[in-house]
């Protein structure tokens, strides 16, 4: 990663378009991480959940923050592929299960170094507006380490703004609710059963959402 | 900067004045009671330090700076709105057509074509907005969907296009000119806010609608109207072309129209069960818990005004 480029493309790109394009609503910012080592497990409905959790932090800090992102998906192409690993910074992993020995390799590398990881613990974007099953990963990755934080946060609206499959970006102010660091994980049932409920109450604080919805 | 009237310019160093005021004051309270957290009050008044110093600019800047001005704030409003009620998302290109129509009715500001400016957003977004959606062919939900979307573009892009149409009225007050007008209208409508709040506060008793707004009472009210009408009327021949007795009633309308707004947008709020519609404007909530009241003073005035002189 380039941190020069990072610092660039939030400051001129990520932070200008949240501004004016979006609008956020970000509700207990004072919960989100600054050091590491963390993970940031965030529900995931947009390629906008990136940028704007990139849009909360100051650009001293956004080089901590790593997204760890689908190898299949964001290594495929070689323009997304250089943008994701030199600018995004992300953090690639394999999600077909092929290669499980060295797997968080890379996240533990990072998570040692004091950066804050991005985790989608849905594994995809999914529906808009929809949150999907969550995956035990993050259990797996810090089983063996007791100095990592896990911070839930969800977003709302960016589903709206930018879902899966469109590529056209229709204005909406959406909501960032941050909750406090998990305790509970003893099993991967447990993580993602606090998890699932840290979500569900998060939710509740969003002002653009509806029960009905 | 030369291009503002003279009697506008001694109305903003007024207003900032007001404000300088406001803020020393606060400072003092802060100072003097260390261990209360006056940290909203503090975010309201520099909130209104970037409203007023925005506004300023872009009215010193010239006329269509300060159209160009209002469309961002309308385009804000109407995020705003779009995000806090539901949308179906089959919806989403119908939304952004939405969005479309602010540059369309702020150009027909700019050119002054008040046919159009007038009947745009009411008769041919009313009819284009559900023809959209009649394309993308989803039923479930249509009424409601074309509903709110009209309503939506009514509330943030009409009534609000309303202050900057009175940019290029022509000049019957030359002293004052447009930007008088605008002066005019925005500060009798914040000071009926603060009024109606002030009154409510030190002798409200009896509520006016307990439902909508349980702090709201007729002595808030009705202090504020009175208040609103009297300042309004004295005011009026230094900022706009009326004469003291139609100031007098311009005050009345803004007053218990300002009202009107307020507690419109306060049922708005109530139905989706939220506090404030954002977090733009710190200290205040969203920028349409700021321009609640303005969205009915707007166009009532405009059109008082437009009616005894245009």
């Amino acid at each position: 990663m380039n941190r020069f480029f990072k610092v660039l493309f939030v400051a001129l790109i990520a932070k200008p378009l949240v501004l004016i394009l979006l609008g956020l609503n970000v509700i207990h910012r004072e919960k989100l991480p600054q050091t590491g080592p963390s993970i940031i497990a965030v529900n995931h409905n947009s390629h906008l959940d990136t940028l704007v959790l990139l849009s909360l932090y100051p650009l001293s800090l956004v080089h901590r923050l790593r997204p760890v992102a689908a190898a299949d998906y964001f290594l495929s192409n070689r323009i997304i592929a250089w943008f994701s690993l030199n600018v995004i910074g992300i953090i690639p992993l394999t999600r077909n299960g092929s290669a499980k020995r060295d797997l968080f390799s890379d996240c533990h590398k990072a998570l040692d170094n004091g950066d804050i990881l991005l985790i989608y613990p849905e594994g995809t974007r999914g529906e808009p507006e929809v949150t999907s099953k969550l995956k035990k990963g993050i259990y797996y990755l810090v089983k063996d380490r007791d100095d990592v934080s896990i911070v839930p946060v969800v977003t709302h609206g960016l589903g709206r703004a930018l879902p899966k499959g469109e590529a056209l970006l229709v204005p909406f102010n959406c909501d960032v609710v941050i909750g406090n660091s998990l305790d509970n994980k003893s099993s991967p049932a447990e993580l993602v059963e606090s998890l699932t409920d840290s979500y569900k109450e998060l939710l509740l604080q969003c002002l653009t959402y509806h029960e009905h919805d | 900067m030369a291009n503002i009237p003279f009697n506008a310019l001694v109305a903003m160093i007024a207003i900032l004045s007001f404000l300088g005021v406001a803020t020393v004051i606060q400072v003092v309270m802060v100072k003097s009671n260390p261990s209360k957290d006056f940290t909203e009050l503090r975010q309201r008044i520099t909130s209104w330090w970037w409203i007023i110093g925005l506004l300023f600019i872009f009215l010193g800047i010239g006329t269509n700076a300060a159209i160009v001005f209002f469309a961002f704030i309308s385009y804000l409003a109407l995020k705003e709105f779009l995000s806090i009620v539901s949308t179906r998302q089959v919806d989403r290109s119908v939304v952004f057509w939405a969005y479309l129509c602010i540059p369309l009715q702020y150009y027909w500001v700019s050119i002054g074509w008040y046919g159009l400016f007038i009947i745009f957003i009411p008769v041919y977004m009313f009819l284009f907005i559900p023809m959209r959606m009649v394309m993308k062919g989803e039923t479930e939900g249509f009424i409601k969907a074309a509903g709110i979307l009209h309503w939506a573009v009514m509330l943030t892009v009409f009534s609000v296009s309303h202050i900057a149409y009175l940019l290029v009225l022509p000049e019957k007050n030359v002293s004052a000119g447009g930007i008088g007008l605008v002066l005019y209208l925005l500060f009798m409508t914040q000071f009926n806010d603060v009024n109606q709040y002030l009154w409510g506060k030190s002798i409200g008793k009896r509520k006016i609608i307990p439902k909508v707004s349980p702090n709201k009472t007729w002595e808030g009210f009705i202090g504020g109207v009175v208040t609103i009408t009297l300042v309004a009327g004295f005011i009026a021949p230094y900022l706009t072309p009326l004469n003291h007795l139609q100031g007098f009633v311009a005050g009345l309308i803004i007053s218990v129209s300002g009202f009107v707004g307020d507690v419109v947008i306060s049922s708005v709020k109530r139905d989706l069960n939220i506090k404030d519609c954002g977090q733009l404007l710190p200290g205040h909530g969203g920028i349409l818990d700021r321009m609640d009241s303005l969205i009915y003073t707007a166009p009532l005035f405009f059109h008082y005004i437009y009616y005894l002189y245009y």
